[in-house]
């Protein structure tokens, strides 16, 4: 610690810290637009110069070290003057159009400007004026109001990864701009809107929709990835406006990913439920709610208990999935299912808990060695990805084993690119086995016979072992393949072998609290054993099940074999739907549709991939009369006449799985597998879900679908597969999939390993096709 | 009761000292104003009904800053904005509720571009709520009618200001 004197009032500051950090946490305030917590110190806007005794000139207080025994003073008349000063520049080229800025009334160089400007500027010259360039459809541009603070710029250098802002020209002549003309399509782009001072970057969406005075502010948690980003929900009069960050250090600090700050433009959308509405002789009618569920409740009552399944989103809060599953099982069903992305349950129930993360997220960043298995992480929880680069940055090695060649926001220390990810994963787990004699289990010895060894995978093994803090992470390609269960199961051998965490990067927004709450075939709520084991969701299709409950799920978009699901969904003779959306495919299969609120609208609570608990209350008005889903469910299980439906309350509701999930059993022992599945031979599709298709709001907010990152409505090749089946000089090609095909524009992308075609599910064009790592066939369109 | 007073009531002085007053005023200049043929002075600063203007090439003033809403004491005001074609920031609703207005003159005070003013106009009525409730339209009827009178008033007005 050092001793110092802020203003006269003795200040203890810790080693190495700058003055105004300082200043800061004992209460004193220095004026700043620059100087930003999370960000590297530019020390460009000069607004927190402050007086040093026996310094001659005053001193940037975000750029000035502490030192034992020094005294400042922020509010002398020299500093109060040279402050002054600089709001007096900065306001020289600041042009004067509050009234219409949305920055207006939140604006940090308006509440400095009232607290150090002057009322009447002496500078009587031109303006400068600066080109706002376009940057895409979620970032406005005004840059005439830019005052070059620069946090942008070094957002997107420190935290993004992505330099796609920079500061050409000197003097007069700076100004923010892409170095090329281009939009900004980092996924973490949105947080500048946050971090500029002024109205320079600000929200396209919310653009000129409201002031932030009308506003009220809502304490919510964004379901679209299992993070659990605490957000902010702005509303008007009950209808959601815009979405900010919340900071909270341990889950996503102070960023939020663009598919949390902009999927509330979903929320009025065309598709949105607003009534009930039941389906008579194939007419769709609009009716009343005591009408529809009692057509729902007669509709599932016509079949055997035994004959029902329900599918429930990834995304629906514990509340929903808890009171889903005691309906189900109530009735005398256990075939429910929420992980429609996976395909292997061979090993459910040898699986903990839940699955999780296995260490804080805050932890993530202490990691000196990582290893990716089939995760796209900078798209699928691009808050994790955040905290990774943060590990890279400070020297971690962060490798992958993916089946496509993802674009990292680091530099990936080793990457194996492969279809085989089982293969790959026995080979690191081989390496680890060189010059070892630990005891393994028989079946890997028998597995690894004859897997060869390369360079890398011994690099991969080297590292994990050297790390002293390492982790071995499974993301969505992993859990989703064919043979996710043997992944798992090596890849805990190899994170044991070498010393390493083992985490899964969970799909979906509250998996982990779908688990808990029981909505699984084979365990109840806080993993007690079902009674009786239920079908999963492969199972239920294949059994051609006659009714279903949906509870927010679009399974042609949601499930990972849309063909399947598509076909069960057309079977079944009686669909009730509890969503917010209504799909067309949705219209045609379903009879019952019960209009759901969503997580903006409803009161509920998520667990998120460390196992945090975090509830939140309706920021926005349901519309028309869409009631939050859990309420359904509740009236739904006493028409059923079954006990346990008397909850008042979402947090009534939340306190008995909480009291069901006090006791979590320990996890079970190691799955063992039999013998190594094999991958079919010939084309295989990768069919990974986009970013900006996880879910039913998501995939119709408007915003995101126009940015690069949805841009994926191709077929991909690497160009030697191209070659060996002609299809280097194709403009277009037919991808058939069992029943389903798809004409689509074919672009060569050399990400892919061999033998591999990519695309993506959850796009309104592949509804139909089969799913992941599954043969396909290429013809002439 | 003395001599004196007994006097002043047989002789009806109060009487005929008020019957003086009439008939001096009674021969006098009048100056009683015959409404509505006849109209008294107006400052420019009168505070009546609203209206919204327009600059010369037509374009409506008004950019939505709200700053009119928010400053309003009654609460009378309703703006709904969004992003014209154009690109520009107007309102796509603008309601004065003339049953809560108070006359304060506060939104136009508040307003930066000139675009709410009051006028002098005191004579309007409605037949029932409705028509006491000022649409964006209504509003720009009135500036488009009244507006030399309007420019003349903030004239006469500026050096005070």
């Amino acid at each position: 610690m050092v001793n110092i004197e802020i203003n006269g009032k003795p200040v203890a500051a810790r080693e190495g810290s700058m003055l105004l950090e300082a200043a800061d946490e004992a209460g004193i305030t220095i004026p700043r637009f620059c100087y930003h917590s999370k960000l590297s110190i530019a020390a460009s806007c000069r607004m927190c110069l402050v007086e040093v005794e026996k310094v001659p000139k005053p001193l940037p207080a975000c750029a000035t070290p502490v030192s034992e025994g020094m005294k400042a003073y922020t509010r002398s008349p020299r500093a109060i003057a040279a402050q002054r000063s600089v709001m007096e520049f900065l306001l020289i080229n600041h042009p004067l159009d509050c009234p219409i800025c949305d920055q207006g009334g939140e604006c940090e160089l308006q509440e400095m400007a009232l607290g150090y400007g002057n009322d009447v500027s002496r500078y009587a010259e031109a303006k400068r004026v600066v080109h706002s360039p376009d940057l895409g459809p979620l970032i406005a541009t005004d840059m005439s109001r830019c005052i070059h603070c620069t946090r942008c710029v070094r957002f997107g250098e420190e935290i993004g990864g992505m330099m796609e802002l920079g500061a050409p020209g000197r003097g007069e002549h700076m100004h923010i701009a892409t170095y090329m003309e281009h939009s900004v399509d980092s996924e973490l782009s949105g947080n500048v809107v946050d971090l500029c001072p002024v109205g320079a970057l600000t929200s396209k969406p919310y653009r000129y929709s409201a002031r932030p005075w009308e506003l009220q502010s809502h304490h919510t948690v964004s379901p679209h990835d299992c993070v659990g980003t605490n957000i902010r929900l702005d509303s008007r009069s009950g209808r959601a406006m815009r979405v900010v960050a919340r900071d909270n250090e341990a889950v996503n600090e102070c960023w939020i990913a663009d598919r949390d700050r902009f999927s509330y433009t979903a929320l009025e959308h065309e598709d949105r439920l607003r009534k009930p509405q039941i389906k008579r002789d194939g007419v769709w009618q609009e009716c009343d709610w005591d009408t529809a569920l009692t057509t729902a409740v007669e509709g599932l009552k016509q079949f055997a208990a035994d004959q029902l399944g329900a599918l429930a989103a990834y995304g629906a809060t514990n509340e929903e999935h808890f009171l889903l599953q005691r309906l189900m099982r109530g009735i005398g069903s256990a075939n429910i299912d929420h992980r429609l992305r996976q395909q292997d349950f061979r090993d459910q129930n040898e699986q903990g808990p839940y699955p999780a993360l296995g260490q804080p997220i805050a932890a993530l960043e202490q990691n000196d060695a990582v290893l990716l298995v089939g995760s796209n992480i900078r798209k699928e929880q691009p808050l994790l990805a955040q905290r990774l680069r943060k590990a890279v940055r400070g020297g971690a090695r962060v490798m992958a084993i993916n089946p496509v060649d993802y674009a990292m926001a680091f530099t990936l220390a080793e990457k194996r690119i492969a279809l085989d990810l089982v293969s790959e994963l026995l080979a690191v787990a081989k390496a680890l086995l060189e010059g070892s004699s630990e005891a393994v289990p028989q079946w890997l010895t028998t597995a690894i016979v004859g897997v060869a060894v390369e360079e890398s995978h011994r690099a991969i093994a080297g590292t994990l072992r050297a790390g002293k803090q390492a982790s071995v992470l499974l993301g969505a390609g992993a859990q989703g393949h064919p043979a996710a269960a043997e992944l798992r199961a090596v890849a805990n051998l190899i994170a044991s072998l070498s010393g390493a965490h083992i985490g899964i990067l969970a799909e979906g927004g509250n998996a982990a609290g779908a688990a808990l709450a029981g909505c699984l075939p084979h365990r109840g709520a806080g993993c007690q054993a079902s009674d009786g084991i239920g079908l999963d969701w492969k199972a239920m299709f294949a059994a051609k099940l006659p009714g279903y409950l949906l509870l927010g799920v679009e399974p042609e978009y949601d499930c990972i074999d849309s063909a399947a699901a598509l076909q069960a969904m057309q079977e079944a003779r009686f669909v009730v739907a509890i969503n917010s959306y209504a799909s067309v495919a949705m219209r045609d299969y379903a009879d019952v549709l019960l209009p759901a609120a969503t997580f903006a609208e409803t009161a509920g609570s998520l667990v998120n991939t460390e196992g945090q608990w975090q509830g939140f209350n309706g920021a926005a008005t349901a519309p028309g009369e869409a009631r939050p889903a859990w309420k359904i469910l509740r009236v739904l299980g006493n028409l059923f006449d079954i006990n346990g439906f008397e909850q008042n309350s979402a947090e009534e509701v939340r306190a008995e799985l909480e009291a069901a999930c006090a006791q979590l059993p320990a996890a079970p022992a190691a799955w063992q597998p039999k013998a190594m599945s094999r991958l079919p031979a010939g084309l295989l599709r990768i069919a990974d879900v986009p970013i900006y298709a996880v879910d039913a709001m998501v995939r119709r907010a408007a915003p995101l679908q126009t940015t690069a990152d949805a841009d994926l409505w191709q077929i991909r090749l690497n160009s030697v597969t191209a070659e060996k089946a002609g299809f280097s000089s194709v403009v277009e090609a037919r991808l058939i999939q069992g029943a389903g095909e798809v004409v689509l524009p074919l672009l060569i992308d050399e990400r892919l390993p061999d033998n591999a075609v990519y695309l993506p599910a959850g796009l309104s064009a592949t509804v139909g096709l089969g799913g992941g790592f599954a043969a396909v066939e290429l013809t002439h369109a | 009761m003395n001599l004196f007073s007994i006097l002043k009531s047989l002789t009806l002085k109060e009487l005929r000292g008020g019957l003086a007053v009439t008939g001096r005023y009674l021969f006098r200049k009048k100056f009683t104003v015959q409404y509505p043929e006849e109209r008294a002075p107006m400052s420019p600063r009168f505070r009546g009904l609203h209206a919204q203007r327009r600059y010369p090439n037509g374009e409506e003033r008004c950019i939505a800053c709200k700053l009119c809403e928010v400053v309003c004491p009654a609460m009378a005001i309703t703006i709904e904005s969004a992003q014209r074609e154009d690109g520009t920031r107007r309102t796509t609703r603008y309601d004065i509720d003339l049953t809560k207005c108070i006359f304060c003159g506060f939104c136009e005070e508040a307003c930066p571009v000139d675009a709410i003013v009051e006028t002098r106009i005191y004579e309007y009525h409605g037949e029932c709520r409705d028509d006491l409730l000022m649409t964006k339209e209504k509003l720009l009827a009135v500036g488009d009618k009244y507006e030399a009178q309007i420019a003349a008033d903030r004239t006469a007005d500026a050096p005070y200001r």
